[in-house]
């Protein structure tokens, strides 16, 4: 073998190793049957028997409801408390939020896995498992701050709300907090289903609610919507995030790695080939 | 063919025994800190992450990731730099330090990107990305673990020959010397990803980084950072290696650092003049040029224009005047340049509106002093062994890879 053909076999060889991985997909539009929960912030009175009924449901230790202090800073969920309910007063009227993973249509979390260990499932949940390595790149990438980390257990685990996946969803059941709600402001059902109960609750009650459900299109679409009284960025959402899918972002980047593993290695072999032909040249 | 495999000097015994004596001022500092540092190290398995870091569900990522992971891979970035210069473009000037370069990147791969076992919270599943449980291909995570992984093995690969060399296995050394070339294409292909890549990573991290330092162009600028970084690495390393192991220094090294630090020089001022046209072009094209008259956009000024231009300019007359001391104040501002650029994007200007901010605990200090000491003392006991930095055997000067690569490639 001469060396032009040595050359140009391994450029060949290396870009197949290095290019032709499995073609990158993600989620893309929300499916209209995914599980799907409205949480309707008229109806909720911040009695947070939904923080009780998750902790419940996910063995972590019980909130104390008795306790209203809680209500007078903003809490976020923990590695603890899969679902928070905090209190806003807008315009002297008191508003509440539970919040939790919002199980977003086409995740941030779940592209940023390298090892698949937060996955979509068929129904729409994202679930965490086992085979996670901790790396915690999930909380860097989730919008909504949704994956928390057991910081002082030996063999830790990413903890969020499963949506009750595998305990609840799976037999049929609603989402434990779903079923503790004494106020119906949570309902639970597919996608289409919870988009036209919102949307009729905001036809049908005008004055009550803004014209939004958060959720219908923020970063893509999210398993859990929401309608308020007031503007979102009001009651502790984020309206910044648009609505493009997170996986999005990194998408491109790493095509254009693909092409550079692909192009790059002859690139370089030619260059190296003709550097040491010149300095031959210049030799004799 | 010689059949030789090892040479009557060599003696593994003689090699293992340390070659001076144990108390050294830096033995003395160093080992205190590397025993206390294992401790923390075994309670930070132990008792989890929280006993001994500050991260918080706020601040995931700390001082590990951001110094052993992030800074010490652009200083590792010398490598691939070096590499291509002398390799691809045949610039045979930086022939006495590649071989140290390739070193340094090697024993920084394998010490950083290694102490991200100890940030990982499941260790033990540490390799499910390499034995497909399971493969996340749309994680740019993955893509950087992967290039990680490769890329050590590529410089492992091209070190071989100083440890043919060392040990005296003629065979060994004429297999690994044929593919050198090989192994410098492959590694510099996946040192553009993963360098690009580790920067990439915070492409997701969208609604949390602050907007100045945010944008689509954050691999391209982790890539052309990392540049610059890894060659002040070079002149920085090359300035303390060629006084603490003065004795072990080849003619040839000790008569061209001076030559080869004026040329890194003008190397630097290049790529840190292209780094600057590329974070201008993303201030206009984000439109966050605004914000520069606020708090963070101080901080931003004071890391573009303390920590770029400022050493940039160094570099720019440190080349002119051939002055070295200035040349190399400005490698040390640029690296410092590289901390706080670093360090921005996992704790400072990421979640900026947290009002609860991370710092590193003096455990996560001791943990990361831990690591940098023990890769110094691996490269001080191999630089003491191994043809580094000193004169190579006769027989491997015939007809090396660097003397010339043609001669090698031809031979097979």
């Amino acid at each position: 073998m001469d060396r032009r053909t040595f050359l140009k076999t391994m450029g060949i060889g290396s870009g197949i190793l290095l290019g032709a991985g499995p073609r990158i997909v993600h989620a893309g539009e929300p499916l209209p049957d995914a599980a799907t929960v409205l949480v309707d912030t008229t109806r909720c009175i911040g009695c947070r028997l939904c923080e009780e009924a998750c902790a419940q449901a996910n063995s972590l230790p019980a909130p104390d409801l008795s306790d209203l202090t809680v209500f007078d800073r903003k809490r976020s969920t923990s590695e603890t408390a899969l679902t928070v309910v905090n209190r806003y007063t807008v315009e002297d009227a008191e508003i509440h939020v539970k919040t939790q993973c919002m199980h977003c249509s086409d995740a941030a979390c779940v592209s940023s896995c390298l090892v698949n260990a937060l996955k979509k499932e068929k129904e729409g949940p994202i679930s965490w498992h086992t085979n996670c390595m901790g790396c915690r790149y999930c909380m860097v990438a989730c919008p909504f701050d949704g994956p928390k980390f057991e910081y002082h257990s030996a063999a830790p685990r990413i903890l969020k709300c499963s949506f009750c996946y595998a305990t609840r969803l799976v037999n049929g059941r609603k989402p434990a907090c779903v079923e503790a709600c004494p106020m119906e402001g949570l309902s639970f059902g597919t996608r289409s289903e919870m988009l036209q109960e919102a949307r009729s609750r905001i036809a049908n009650a005008p004055g009550t609610y803004v014209n939004h459900i958060y959720g219908e299109h923020e970063v893509g679409g999210t398993s859990w919507i929401y309608l308020s009284p007031v503007p979102f960025d009001r009651i502790g959402f984020r309206t910044d995030l648009g609505t493009t899918p997170y996986p999005v972002l990194t998408k491109g980047y790493l095509k254009t790695v693909h092409g550079i593993d692909l192009i790059v290695p002859p690139l370089l072999f030619g260059l190296a080939f003709l550097s040491r032909r010149k300095r031959d040249q210049d030799k004799d | 063919m010689d059949t030789q495999t090892t040479t009557e000097t060599f003696s593994l015994a003689q090699e293992l025994k340390p070659k001076r004596p144990y108390l050294t001022p830096f033995n003395i500092i160093t080992a205190p800190v590397i025993l206390l540092g294992v401790v923390l190290i075994v309670m930070r398995f132990a008792l989890g992450l929280g006993s001994v870091t500050n991260l918080s569900q706020e601040f995931p990522w700390g001082l590990w990731i951001g110094f052993d992971v992030l800074v010490g891979i652009a200083f590792a970035g010398g490598s691939y730099v070096i590499s291509f210069m002398y390799y691809i473009l045949g610039k045979r000037v930086y022939h006495p330090i590649v071989r140290v370069t390739v070193l340094n990147g090697f024993l920084s791969y394998s010490f950083y990107a290694g102490a991200l076992v100890l940030d990982l919270g499941r260790p033990w599943n540490a390799f499910n990305f390499l034995i497909g449980n399971e493969f996340g291909v749309a994680s740019v995570m993955f893509m950087v673990a992967w290039h990680f992984f490769l890329y050590t093995l590529l410089l492992l690969v091209e070190f071989v020959p100083a440890i043919a060399e060392w040990i005296g296995a003629r065979r060994l050394w004429r297999a690994v010397n044929w593919v050198n070339l090989v192994a410098v294409v492959l590694g510099i292909t996946i040192a553009l990803g993963h360098q690009s890549g580790v920067g990439g990573l915070f492409l997701l991290a969208k609604a949390k980084i602050h907007p100045l330092w945010y944008s689509p162009l954050i691999p391209l600028l982790f890539l052309v950072s990392s540049m610059f970084a890894g060659l002040c690495m070079v002149i920085f390393e090359g300035s303390i290696t060629s006084r603490a192991f003065r004795a072990r220094l080849s003619d040839e090294m000790s008569s061209t650092h001076d030559t080869i630090v004026v040329n890194l020089a003008k190397v630097c001022t290049g790529i840190m003049a292209v780094y600057l046209v590329l974070k201008v072009f993303d201030l206009l094209r984000g439109n966050t040029w605004g914000l520069l008259a606020t708090p963070f956009g101080a901080w931003y000024l004071l890391e573009v224009v303390g920590f770029v231009v400022i050493p940039g300019a160094l570099f720019f007359s440190g080349a002119r005047k051939q002055s070295l001391s200035v040349i190399k104040a400005a490698a040390v501002m640029a690296m410092i340049g590289i901390f706080i650029n670093r360090f921005n994007f996992v704790f400072i200007a990421y979640n900026w509106t947290e009002p609860v901010r991370y710092y590193p605990s003096w455990m996560e200090i001791v943990v990361t002093l831990t690591v940098i000491f023990t890769e110094l003392w691996v490269y001080r006991w191999m630089i003491n062994r191994m043809p580094v930095i000193s004169k190579r055997p006769r027989w491997a000067q015939e007809h090396g890879q660097d003397q010339d690569v043609n001669k090698t490639s031809q031979a097979v």
